[in-house]
């Protein structure tokens, strides 16, 4: 084990006494392991918040017998922000720069998520062009994500050579991004109604040769990993969820597919034109590391499956909704008719306003089901704007995952789990 | 049709229901939102926990709407159950025991508007310090309006609002 960031025997373990710090409202209640009075030899662990492997900012406190992990808390909130209260005070236009800020490894699925809830609400179509837009987008960003995950959780254990493999790849999707939004990370690209530009020239000609060199990079990866025994080691059998304990833990995504339980937001409920294109969804068998690990690079190979038919059947025509209620009227009609100017001005310096309501809409992450849960009062601002984030529902289920392990699998099952901590803490 | 079904069987407590945009919504009285949602779980298959929260409307009373949303995923439906809680202590029954994986989501709603979950086993802050005070989502509750004091300047004799930055 390495990087201890600080230990010391537990002298008075779980007495009743005064509460150190004030948990909640009602009697102070005994944060920590409330079953067991445990020996005195077992030590107190606190894991992060600057642990290499909480790939973020996570404390977790674990309790140790020995190697063995006897309990665990998660300490999370050291990146929150509050962009729940942000979206309150914004318009829904700006509000989408505050969405792709959250789950930073994966922006253009949390912009996309962001307007379907305001679109929903207002009940606004979107062009076709605009949403295979969005999807080509979209699966740029779950390869780019998993690659990262990929290299990221392959370190933690050991693996130095995937790292250079991984960022090398994602270093492509990032290009494109920036090809298409002009930003690399935060691309923001999506309007209430559409995209905020078409796509560049030679983008799609970029795109091809991407989706041209992918598999055998892939490839690669699992010839790397896929078969090695030392990775077969430190992943079968260790952080195993059955499907029945995946539903009832509430995780999602590949933690829950990898378990077992075929629900993938595309597939169920699908958004964005995603039920004309031809794709499987991967699941698992064990619900173990091993098997997140396969349904992400299999999830891999199903993006390029599914950018290779929106290449293919990429519709023409427009890519933002007509409707000048809630898009912007383009460039040229401006200095043409008073009406667009109107319609202009009204749109930047208030916006436009939804009806009373509330609506949740939801997308699939890299990381699992993203849901917006959007309360209007009629204002041309979210009146309460809910996350629910991934990463916090496949964090929750970590004190059970890491009962019994050893240490060293505590960084593998973390890893596994691929939380990100700003969509953890918005 | 689940809004009947439930009409039926829960005469007194099913307050109201609405279909806006395809979302169905039951308003249910805190006393007996257990029962709708362990009836929800057992009988219709409401397996599967979406999120927990809270909207603050102070103009109202009681004050909050407390929300938990529920999918079934053989059904592929959705139910957002709904509750009310008044001031000054807003509190409302735990969904813990019906869907564990609502720890978390009413640990964030406690530390982030303040509602009580009766039965909660764990009822701690979670994204902000334990120390915090105050519960930032709710609505009179003001964003960016924290005490900021310079180093040149004395703490004595200067009212809350004047320093603020």
């Amino acid at each position: 084990m390495r990087s201890v960031a600080e230990t010391r025997v537990v002298q008075e373990p779980f007495g009743p006494g005064p509460a150190q710090e004030p948990f909640g409202p009602g009697p102070a209640q005994e944060p920590f392991g409330p079953e067991h009075e445990p020996p005195t030899d077992w030590i107190e662990l606190n894991m992060g918040p600057q642990h290499p492997s909480t790939h973020g900012v996570l404390r977790v406190r674990l309790k140790l017998d020995g190697e063995i992990v006897r309990d665990a808390d998660a300490d999370i909130g050291y990146l929150h922000t509050g962009f729940e209260k942000s979206f309150e005070e914004k318009t829904y236009t700006q509000g989408i720069t505050f969405s792709d800020r959250m789950d930073y490894l994966a922006p253009p699925i949390n912009n996309v998520g962001f307007v379907m809830s305001v679109e929903k609400l207002i009940g606004v179509e979107v062009p076709a062009r605009a949403q295979a837009i969005r999807v080509m987008m979209m699966e740029l960003a779950r390869i780019a994500s998993h690659e990262l995950w990929l290299g990221t959780a392959g370190l933690d254990l050991g693996v130095y050579s995937g790292f250079f493999y991984a960022w090398r790849d994602r270093e492509l999707v990032l290009d494109l991004n920036e090809s298409y939004s002009g930003v690399r990370m935060m691309t923001s690209f999506t309007r209430v109604g559409g995209v905020a530009w078409d796509l560049p020239e030679g983008w799609i000609e970029q795109l091809q040769r991407f989706i041209d060199v992918m598999p055998g990079r892939i490839d690669d990866f699992e010839a790397m990993l896929t078969d090695n025994p030392i990775w077969h080691q430190r992943l079968q059998g260790i952080g195993a969820l059955s499907a029945q304990e995946a539903i009832t833990t509430g995780v999602t995504g590949p933690m829950l597919r990898a378990s077992g339980v075929d629900y993938d937001v595309r597939k169920a409920f699908p958004y964005c034109g995603y039920e004309q294109y031809d794709f499987q969804v991967p699941l698992g068998v064990n619900g173990d590391c091993y098997d997140r690990y396969r349904v992400r690079v299999q999830e891999m190979r199903e993006s390029l499956k599914i950018l290779q038919q929106v290449v293919d059947t990429l519709p023409a025509g427009p890519w933002i909704t007509s409707d000048r209620k809630v898009a912007l009227p383009p460039r040229s009609e401006l200095s043409k008719s008073m009406e667009s100017v109107i319609h202009h001005f009204r749109l930047v310096s208030e916006g436009f306003k939804g009806p009373v309501g509330d609506v949740y809409a939801f997308v699939e992450s890299p990381r699992g089901e993203l849901g917006f849960y959007l309360v209007s009062d009629g204002t041309n601002k979210p009146y309460r704007m809910k996350v629910r984030p991934p990463s916090f529902c496949n964090l929750q289920p970590l004190k059970k995952l890491v009962q019994g392990v050893l240490l060293a699998d505590v960084i593998a099952i973390m890893g596994s789990m691929d939380f990100i901590l700003g969509d953890v803490d918005r | 049709m689940l809004v009947q079904r439930l009409g039926n069987r829960f005469t007194q407590a099913l307050r109201e229901s609405s279909d806006f945009r395809g979302d169905l919504s039951i308003v249910v009285d805190p006393s007996s939102v257990v029962e709708v949602a362990r009836y929800l779980r057992d009988e219709e298959g409401f397996d599967y926990f979406l999120y927990a929260t809270a909207v603050d409307w102070p103009a109202r009373d009681p004050r909050f709407t407390v929300v938990w949303e529920v999918r079934s995923l053989a059904n592929k439906t959705r139910i957002r159950i709904k509750t009310t809680a008044a001031m000054p202590e807003p509190h409302v029954p735990t969904m813990t025991e019906v869907w564990p994986a609502a720890n978390w989501h009413e640990r964030e709603t406690w530390d982030l508007l303040g509602i009580k979950f009766d039965g909660h086993p764990d009822l701690r802050r979670l994204l902000m310090p334990q120390s915090w005070e105050g519960h930032p989502l709710r609505k009179d509750y003001v964003s960016f309006g924290e005490p900021v004091i310079f180093s040149d300047q004395k703490l004595e004799g200067l009212e809350p609002d004047a320093i603020r930055g």
